[in-house]
C-alpha cells in the first residue's frame, strides 16, 4: 500500500448541472477529471422548482454539452405561460409567453433525480476516459491547503486529494465556498426559500386538464394575497406524469412574518383556482425544500481563489426576479466557462490563472449582467428603500392607483411580459403582493370551482421521505429562542406545536426562572440550509450517502 | 504440498465457497418432524462466504490480479458460483464435481479442495474462506484445507493490507473470535485467510473506488454468461483416488441425530382489559412474589 496523496488534474465537487457541465467540458479538453458527488446517486440531494432553460444568448447550453439531454432527462417542454394575480377567490391571469420566450431557445420541466442521474452517467463515461471518473457517496468536507494555499480537497470517505483545479459545484450550501470565505450564511435578505410538492397524475389527465398536447406542457405562476403577505409566489409545472407545485419566498420575509412554509404551500394547493388542475384525487409523492440564492445580492462577483472556482448555486448564480426563475442554465454556462478557463490557462502553461480567466469569461459572456441586471441596480434597489416602498404600496392601493390599474389593463399584461421592466422589479411587497392583489380585485373574476384537495400534514410529508440517518450533522450553537427560534417556523420540516420536526421550542424552568429554548433533532432534515441562516448553528452536510434521499427532486 | 511463491506475477486470490440451504424466512421449508426439505428449499451461496469474497475483491481492487471462486458440490452449485460472481465479484469459477466426491465429511472435502487449488494454472497467493457454513457449522473445512497445503493461516480477519514487494500480508484479527480483543498479525504469502463476518473492505482512494465501480459493472455482464468462465473438474481431472475422497474417504461417523424438542407452543394466558385501574390489580398480585424474591 502506498501512502502517496492521490492527484488528479481537476476535481469537480457535485454532479448537478453545473458540475456536469464543468466535468464534460474538462473531459472534452482532455483534462483528467474526478467528480465527487455526496448523494447515493446524483440528483438524490437535489431539488429545483423544475424549469431548465436554454438561452439563445448563452455560450453553453445543457443540450449543447449533452446532445440527448432533452430526449432522456427532461419532462415536458413549456408551451404555455401564465401568471395569475390573486385576491381572495378573484383571479386575473396574464399570458407572459413573450417574457418566457425572450432569449429562450427552449425550456423544459425537469425532475432532478432523473435528470441528474442521467447526466452523471454521461459524465462518468466521459471522465473515465480521462483517467478520472465519477464517485457517489463521497462528502467533500473542505479544502486541502499547503502553506496556506488551496491544493485540493478533504473528504469524509477518502484520503485527501490534490488537484490543479477544484470546481465547487456543491450547491447552495457549498461547504467549499464557505471554507474559502467566499460565501456566507449571514443575511436572510440574500436568499429565497423554495418548497415543493410533486403530485402524481396520469399523462392523459394532464393533457386534458391543462389543455396541452402529449408533448407540450404548461407553466403557471401565482402571486397576490394568498400567502398572508409573505413576499414571494407560487408555481406549477407539468411533468410527464406528475406536477411540480411549489412556492418561493424571500427568506427574510418568511422569518419576519414567522410564516410556516408548508402552510404557505398548502394555501396554494387549496386555492379554488387549483381545482381545475388538481381534481378530486390528490396524490402527493414528495415534499422537498431548498434555499435559493438571490443572485442580485448573493452572486459573487469574483467567485474564485487560488485553485478554487465556484459555479452555480455555490457562487450564488441563481437569477430569481419576479416571474423569472433561472438557475440551472446559469450553472451550466458557469461550469463550462470555468472548465474552459482552466483548459485555456493550462494551454498557456499557467493553470493558476484559471480563476481570473473564469471571472473574465463570466463578465464577457454576459452571465454577470443577467445575474445582476443594471436595471435592478439602478431602479430596483431604489424601490427597496423604506419610504419609497411605503409610498409605492400606498399609491398602488389608493383610488388613483386602482383607477390606473383598471385603465391600464392590457398595458399591465404587456408590462409583465417585458424583460427590461421585469429586471427592474424591487424585492418588495409591491410586485409580489400589493400590485397583483389590486390587479385581481380590479380586473379579476371570481373562480367558481370548489377545491377539495386536502394536502398531507407535515408529519406525513416527513414520513414519506427516504432517510438514511447518520450522526447529527448540524449543531445548534445558541439554544436561546432569541437566537435560533426563527428556525422553528422557517424550517420547512418544523412547525410551532409540532414535535416531529427538526426544531422545537420549549419553556424550560431553571432555578425559578423560565427560559425559552430551542432544541434540534436533525433526523427529518431535508438539508435546505434555512437554519444555517436564521439560527445560530454549525452547519455541515451529512456523510456521503447519508441523510435525506429525494426520489423525484 | 506447498507452492513456490517465486514464480508469481500478479496477485491471485481464490475464494472457497459452499452452497447451503437458504435458511431465510419464506425460503426454507421443514417437514412435520422438523427435517429440512432439501427439495423444497433453494440452495444459495453460504452467506459467510460473501465476506471472504469481499476480502478477495478488495485485494483485486487494491493490488490488482485475479479472483477465482471455487466450490465442491453437485452440478447445481454452478448457480451458487454464479451468484457469488454477480453479487460480489469473480474473474473465474471452478466447480469440483463428481459422484465420487459426494457425501464427503470436512476431511475428505478439505483433501479434495486442496488438490483443486493445486491444480490451478496460476498459483494462488491468498486463499480465502468464510467463517463456517450455515448448514454444517463446523468451521473445519477451511483450516483443514490450509493444513493440507501447509500454509500459514489467519482466522477471524477484519481487515487486510498486502505488501506485494515484501510478499507479506498484514491483518487485523479478532483474538479467539472475541470482539473485545483485536490483534495485528503478519504472515508470508501464500497464506490462508478466514474472513470474519465483521470483515469490512475499505477503499480510501478515489482510484480504488473507480476501479471497484468498473469491475462491478464488468462482473454483472460476466455473471450472465458465467458458464464461459466456469471449469468443472472431476476426480480424474484432479488425479484423486476415489478411496480418499467422498464418502469412502470420510472418517467421520454420524452416530445419530437428536432433534431439539419444540418449545411448548401453548401457554396459559390470562387476558386483562386494562381500561380501568382496578383491573390491573391482579397483575400486581401476580408480580409481587417475584419482586420480593420468593
Amino acid at each position: 500500500m502506498t501512502d502517496a496523496v492521490e492527484e488528479y488534474e481537476a476535481v469537480v465537487v457535485g454532479c448537478g448541472p453545473g458540475g456536469a457541465a464543468a466535468a464534460a467540458t474538462l473531459a472534452r479538453n482532455g483534462v483528467e477529471t474526478l467528480v465527487l458527488e455526496r448523494g447515493v446517486d446524483a440528483g438524490s440531494k437535489n431539488v429545483s422548482g423544475g424549469l431548465i432553460y436554454a438561452e439563445e444568448s448563452a455560450p453553453y447550453t445543457i443540450d449543447g454539452l449533452f446532445p440527448d439531454f432533452r430526449e432522456e432527462a427532461t419532462e415536458r417542454p413549456v408551451t404555455e405561460n401564465l401568471i395569475h394575480n390573486i385576491a381572495g377567490d378573484k383571479v386575473k391571469s396574464f399570458d407572459i409567453g413573450d417574457l418566457h420566450h425572450h432569449d429562450t431557445a427552449w425550456a423544459d420541466a425537469v425532475l432532478r433525480r432523473k435528470m441528474d442521474s442521467w447526466l452523471a452517467q454521461q459524465v462518468h463515461e466521459r471522465t473515465r476516459e480521462t483517467g478520472g471518473g465519477l464517485l457517489t457517496e463521497v462528502h467533500v468536507t473542505g479544502l486541502l491547503r499547503e502553506r496556506g494555499e488551496i491544493v485540493g480537497v478533504t473528504t469524509e470517505e477518502l484520503d485527501p486529494i490534490k488537484a490543479d483545479i477544484v470546481v465547487a459545484a456543491d450547491g447552495v450550501n457549498s461547504e467549499l465556498a464557505r471554507d474559502a470565505g467566499l460565501m456566507d450564511w449571514e443575511e436572510p435578505e440574500e436568499w429565497f426559500q423554495g418548497v415543493k410538492a410533486v403530485v402524481d397524475m396520469e399523462p392523459e389527465l394532464i393533457n386534458d386538464r391543462f389543455d396541452v398536447a402529449p408533448d407540450d406542457g404548461a407553466a403557471h405562476l401565482f402571486s397576490g394575497d394568498l400567502f398572508d403577505g409573505v413576499r414571494g409566489g407560487g408555481f406549477l409545472y407539468t411533468n410527464e406524469s406528475s406536477l411540480s407545485i411549489g412556492t418561493v419566498f424571500h427568506l427574510d420575509s418568511i422569518a419576519e412574518e414567522r410564516a410556516e412554509p408548508h402552510e404557505l404551500l398548502d394555501s396554494l394547493l387549496t386555492h379554488p383556482l387549483m381545482a381545475q388542475w388538481l381534481g378530486d384525487e390528490y396524490d402527493e409523492r414528495e415534499y422537498s425544500a431548498k434555499l435559493v440564492p438571490d443572485s442580485k445580492k448573493a452572486a459573487h462577483p469574483s467567485p474564485h481563489t487560488d485553485r478554487l472556482v465556484l459555479v452555480g448555486d455555490a457562487a450564488g448564480q441563481m437569477q430569481a426576479q419576479g416571474p423569472i426563475i433561472k438557475g440551472m442554465n446559469h450553472a451550466v454556462t458557469a461550469g463550462a466557462l470555468a472548465a474552459e478557463a482552466f483548459a485555456d490557462a493550462r494551454a498557456r502553461g499557467d493553470p493558476s490563472q484559471a480563476g481570473e480567466l473564469y471571472e473574465k469569461k463570466l463578465h464577457d459572456e454576459g452571465v454577470m449582467d443577467k445575474l445582476q441586471p443594471t436595471g435592478y441596480k439602478m431602479f430596483g434597489q431604489l424601490g427597496e428603500v423604506g419610504p419609497v416602498d411605503d409610498l409605492s404600496n400606498a399609491i398602488a392601493d389608493s383610488a388613483v392607483g386602482r383607477f390606473g390599474v383598471r385603465a391600464a389593463g392590457g398595458l399591465l399584461e404587456r408590462a409583465y411580459s417585458s424583460p427590461r421592466l421585469i429586471s427592474m422589479i424591487p424585492d418588495t411587497k409591491l410586485p409580489y403582493v400589493t400590485l397583483p392583489t389590486v390587479i385581481a380585485e380590479e380586473l379579476g373574476e371570481p373562480v367558481a370551482e370548489e377545491n377539495t384537495v386536502s394536502p398531507p400534514d407535515l408529519a406525513d410529508r416527513i414520513g414519506d421521505l427516504t432517510y438514511d440517518v447518520d450522526d447529527p450533522h448540524i449543531e445548534l450553537l445558541d439554544k436561546s429562542f432569541e437566537a435560533s427560534g426563527t428556525a422553528v417556523t422557517a424550517c420547512p420540516v418544523s412547525a410551532e406545536d409540532f414535535g416531529g420536526g427538526c426544531y422545537r421550542d420549549e419553556m424550560v424552568q431553571t432555578n425559578g426562572s423560565t427560559e425559552h429554548l430551542v432544541s434540534l433533532d436533525t433526523q427529518p432534515c431535508v438539508e435546505c440550509g434555512t437554519c444555517a441562516i436564521v439560527a445560530d448553528t454549525e452547519w455541515e452536510h451529512p456523510a456521503g450517502g447519508k441523510g435525506v434521499e429525494f426520489n423525484r427532486g | 504440498m506447498t507452492f513456490t511463491y517465486e514464480d508469481h506475477n500478479a496477485m491471485h486470490t481464490v475464494v472457497m465457497t459452499k452452497g447451503v440451504p437458504d435458511f431465510r424466512e419464506g425460503q426454507v421449508s421443514f417437514d412435520e418432524d422438523g427435517h429440512l426439505e432439501r427439495g423444497k428449499t433453494p440452495t444459495v451461496m453460504n452467506p459467510n462466504d460473501k465476506h471472504a469474497l469481499r476480502a478477495a475483491f478488495q485485494t483485486k481492487v487494491r493490488n490488482g490480479g485475479h479472483v477465482s471462486l471455487m466450490s465442491m458440490g453437485p452440478p447445481g452449485y454452478k448457480e451458487v458460483l454464479q451468484e457469488g460472481m454477480a453479487d460480489v465479484y469473480a474473474d473465474d469459477l471452478y466447480l469440483l464435481s463428481d459422484r465420487e466426491m459426494g457425501a464427503a465429511d470436512t476431511w475428505a472435502t478439505a483433501m479434495t479442495v486442496a488438490t483443486g487449488l493445486q491444480n490451478l494454472d496460476e498459483r494462488p497467493d491468498l486463499v480465502f474462506a468464510g467463517f463456517k457454513t450455515a448448514d454444517g457449522e463446523t468451521g473445519h473445512t477451511g483450516p483443514q484445507t490450509c493444513w493440507c497445503l501447509d500454509w500459514p493461516m489467519i482466522t477471524h480477519a477484519l481487515s487486510l493490507d498486502i505488501d506485494e514487494d515484501a510478499g507479506t500480508v498484514r491483518a487485523k484479527r479478532l483474538v479467539d473470535g472475541d470482539v473485545s480483543e483485536i490483534e495485528t498479525v503478519e504472515a508470508p504469502m501464500p497464506c490462508f485467510i478466514v474472513a470474519d463476518p465483521e470483515f469490512e473492505p475499505t477503499y480510501r482512494k478515489a482510484s480504488h473506488r473507480l476501479k471497484h465501480k468498473d469491475l462491478r459493472e464488468e462482473t454483472q455482464q460476466r455473471a450472465e454468461e458465467y458458464e464461459e468462465h466456469l471449469k468443472v473438474w472431476d476426480h480424474e481431472d484432479l488425479n484423486l483416488d476415489p478411496d480418499y475422497i467422498g464418502l469412502d474417504g470420510s472418517p467421520t461417523i454420524v452416530a445419530g441425530v437428536d432433534p431439539i424438542p419444540k418449545a411448548p407452543s401453548e401457554r396459559e394466558a390470562t387476558v386483562i382489559e386494562a381500561d380501568e385501574r382496578e383491573a390491573l390489580e391482579p397483575v400486581l398480585d401476580e408480580l409481587t412474589p417475584y419482586a420480593t424474591g420468593d
